[in-house]
């Protein structure tokens, strides 16, 4: 390579070029067309896989060419902001991790005098928030690619790496890819209800549920490690599904990253605070804890409230961009309230912009949020937002209420769920019974 | 932290906190507290306590790294990814300035006539460029400079002539190239430049000019005004330590190598350097050749501009071994999956980013939008292989 300067001064990103921009997706002209139907806004025909419950089509009144209609508005909406993208925008995710950098770094310093009460309750709120900002406006969204643009490596997908029990490429599997494609398909999205929750009616009953507000409650406790344990598809593998190596090396890979992260919060730490050993590694556990419930809590009102809607899983098959843009907005739920709201909950409060557009950079949802509520209204589809409180309380009622079976008319719901157990004993008593006369 | 764990170490036994601190950074996790696993015969050493200070240092910040913290307050440290902050920005032209510029303590020196990476964010994204260092290489306050001309449409060239800061903290690459003078010195030397390819040659002869004593310089600009340097280079032709010659390629032409005979008769005798448009060089390295004479020659190129083609290309995966021709429709991961090629993927939808791979040089155009992406040698840009078709021949690192 040789040097000297201006000549190789390239347009990047087509800007500036005069090249024509391509048109967006291949026509007649390929044959070779992407293997990904969601990559084309064309889509020949609408149709309606019911879900097993038979409930209504919450989109039958939009015709084909309403749907590419509504891509295209939201395409122009995601370009817009890519075109606007820049040196703001870069400023500001440095100065959240500044921030949270040097939150984190104050908190710590207090805490190696967590001996006395005033030290240990300052420390344990800073270290809480600095924990809740590196697990959602920051490492939630690096993680999501949102920052890859600025191509600075530090600050870039592939090399992020969070203060959480999951290792950040686990997540970005089990997140990024299988939950934003097939968001809120029954049977294929594992996050409605974690494999361990009904979240929807149209999943199936087993008296297992019955325990589920305990399953949530002990999950939103030890939060980190059911992400960890829910990103290495455990249930999986219990199940006798999946694959042996890929689990242990996965495994390892987790293992190492709760060691790591225990080492540091319950060793060393309390280590070097010395005579504060012990009150250190309970305000880390707070932290972690406060961390562990904010994150559930949010997580929780993205997608479990009421007004959500499910789908089938034949609903997708060949599905154009413009049914997933769908299926992006009736599956989630926003959460109302203040800018630090907004930041402490990694923008996660404008799921429903956050899960059409998982790239575009966290603090921009805000400004695009008016622009999509009035799509939603134009096209009669409903918008699901409320103030926390509200969609907290509306996950919870969904989690107790779904732990019992659907209710059929005429009869309680208590009643069926007796009834069904009754028969899975007896079932089980029989199928034991040929076993002992042997 | 850190500080901490030195006092530490200094109130107990070293020895023990070595071993403690030792088994501290090697714990995988907390139950399996055991020493490294070493092979049978290999006899491996015990680290410094530097080096277990370092790893104890790292368990303590996990998951992020010390250095992370440590550039907070300082980035330019020793031992950090190279960094540098511009301490002025002044004119040389109307259209090219030189920039200073502290380097961090990482900072090797260079070689006159050698060029810089200098990696700057515009419009929040980064880019990288290569500019010849022009400035002495001992001098007192450790800055060095470049000389930056902005060229049209030129994203980095353009930000750096009129809206760098002093104070802009931006990144640096050691310095590279082999465009130097040699020792002993030449008895005679001919610098034959165009432009800002004086740049290079102005190193060298900020430098060296003392150990030179037969120096010629043909130095071509469009006009009397764009001569870049022009005060510095007359001053010394005035002072006979140079002779110069000076050309305006708007009312006089450029200069052609059979202007050679005329303005520089021993042109054959001497070592030559030459910098300039890719066209120059060319005509140079011909008249050179024919003469036979090519070791007397040493060229610097810009390198030349890749033009996207806008449909298609081919890719070439380095690592695997193999190239595929693509449309211009055809996302990169599906050409590569057809012809064998292993590769990371995930929702193939442009939002996952599970496909992220490093673009080495090359264009590609984003399907959803038509945006192309640019990767010049050194670049390394991440690109999404499953929304990414080829605009041009493309070198895809796997
Ligand atoms: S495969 Fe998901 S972004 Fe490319």
């Amino acid at each position: 390579m040789t040097a000297t300067a201006e000549k190789f001064d390239l347009t990047i990103d087509g800007t500036a070029a005069s090249t024509p921009k391509a048109p967006g997706v291949p026509s007649a002209r390929s044959a070779t067309r992407p293997t990904n139907t969601r990559l084309s806004t064309a889509i020949a025909e609408r149709r309606h896989v019911p879900k097993r419950s038979g409930k209504a089509d919450p989109t039958a009144h939009l015709t084909a060419e309403d749907v590419e209609a509504l891509a295209m508005e939201l395409d122009e909406l995601r370009q817009g902001v890519l075109e606007s993208r820049g040196v703001e925008d870069a400023a500001y995710i440095r100065k959240v991790i500044d921030v949270q950098r040097k939150i984190e770094l104050a908190s710590r310093a207090v805490l190696l005098f967590a001996i006395f009460p005033p030290a240990w309750i300052v420390g344990t709120a800073g270290l809480s928030v600095a924990k809740i900002l590196d697990n959602m406006e920051v490492g939630h969204n690096i993680l999501h690619g949102q920052w890859d643009w600025m191509r600075d490596p530090k600050i870039h997908s592939t090399t992020w790496e969070w203060d959480s029990a999951t290792p950040a490429a686990l997540w970005k599997h089990s997140h990024n890819e299988l939950h934003h494609t097939w968001t809120n398909v029954i049977g294929k999205d594992n996050d409605l209800g974690y494999g361990i929750m009904r979240v929807d009616e149209d999943q199936r009953w087993t008296p297992a549920y019955l325990g589920q507000p305990i399953y949530n409650f002990l999950n939103m406790c030890f939060f980190q490690y059911g992400i960890a344990a829910y990103d290495l598809e455990i249930g999986k593998q219990l199940a006798g599904r999946g694959d042996k190596e890929d689990f242990k090396r996965n495994g390892k890979m987790v293992l190492r990253k709760v060691g790591r992260q225990a080492r540091k919060d319950y060793l060393l730490h309390p280590l070097l605070s010395g005579p504060s050993f012990l009150h250190t590694m309970a305000a880390n556990a707070t932290a972690n804890f406060v961390r562990n419930v904010w994150t559930h809590s949010i997580i929780m009102c993205g997608h479990f409230p009421a007004g959500v809607e499910t789908f089938a899983r034949a609903s997708i098959d060949g599905e154009s961009r413009g049914e997933w843009y769908l299926r992006q907005m009736l599956g989630s739920a926003n959460i109302s309230g203040s800018k630090a709201l907004h930041i402490m909950s990694g923008n996660l409060s404008h799921q429903i912009e956050h899960h059409l557009f998982p790239d575009l950079p966290s603090n921009r949802y805000g400004e695009i949020a008016p622009r999509v509520q009035e799509i939603c209204e134009r096209y009669g589809l409903t918008y699901t937002t409320g103030p926390l409180y509200k969609q907290v309380a509306s996950a919870w009622g969904q989690v107790i209420s779904l732990s019992l079976p659907n209710p059929e008319p005429g009869r309680r719901r208590v009643g069926i769920a007796a009834q069904q157990i009754g028969k899975q004993v007896r079932r089980k008593l029989r199928n034991r019974r040929p076993v002992r006369t042997a | 932290m850190f500080v901490l764990c030195e006092q530490f170490g200094a109130r107990f036994s070293r020895a023990l906190v070595r071993k403690l601190a030792y088994l501290i950074a090697h714990s995988g996790t907390m139950t399996a507290v055991l020493p490294l696993r070493t092979t049978p015969g290999s006899t491996r050493s015990r680290p410094s306590l530097r080096t277990v200070l370092r790893r104890v240092a790292e368990a303590v910040v996990t998951p992020v790294l010390p250095d992370d913290y440590l550039d907070l307050i300082a980035p330019m440290r020793a031992g950090a990814d190279l960094r540098g902050r511009v301490v002025s920005v002044t004119p040389e032209t109307r259209d090219a300035v030189t920039v200073r510029i502290k380097p961090g303590r990482s900072w090797a020196g260079h070689v006159p006539g050698q060029y810089i990476r200098i990696g700057v964010d515009v419009d929040g994204v980064r880019n990288w460029r290569a500019y010849s260092l022009t400035s002495p290489v001992d001098a007192s306050d450790g800055i060095i400079s470049i000389c930056v001309k902005a060229i049209p449409d030129g994203k980095v060239s353009n930000h750096v002539v009129r809206a760098l800061q002093p104070g802009t903290l931006i990144h640096l690459d050691q310095a590279t190239g082999d465009f130097t003078l040699p020792s002993p010195r030449p008895a005679r030397a001919l610098f034959v430049t165009a432009g800002s390819g004086v740049t290079p040659v102005m190193g060298m002869l900020r430098n060296h000019l003392d150990e030179l004593h037969d120096v010629v310089v043909i130095h071509s600009a469009p006009t009397e005004p764009d001569v870049i340097f022009a005060a510095e280079l007359r001053e010394w032709a005035e002072a006979g330590r140079i002779r110069l010659v000076e050309r305006h390629t708007d009312t006089q032409g450029m200069v052609g190598t059979d202007a050679l005979d005329e303005l520089v008769p021993d042109w054959r005798f001497r070592e030559t350097w030459a910098c300039g448009p890719t066209g120059m060089l060319d005509a140079f390295e011909a008249a050179w050749a024919d003469a036979e004479i090519t070791d007397r020659l040493h060229t610097e190129r810009f390198r030349p501009v890749i033009i996207a083609e806008g449909e298609g290309g081919t890719v070439t995966f380095g690592t695997q071994r193999i190239t595929v021709d693509a449309d211009g429709a055809t996302p990169i991961l599906d050409a590569g999956e057809a012809a064998g090629v292993l590769m990371p993927s995930g929702c193939r939808m442009g939002i996952c980013f599970g496909c992220v791979v490093p673009l080495k040089e090359g264009a590609v155009r984003d399907l959803r939008n038509g945006d192309l992406t640019i990767a010049a040698k050194g670049d390394g840009i991440r690109i999404q292989t499953c929304v990414s078709a080829a605009a041009g021949h493309c070198e895809i690192d796997l």
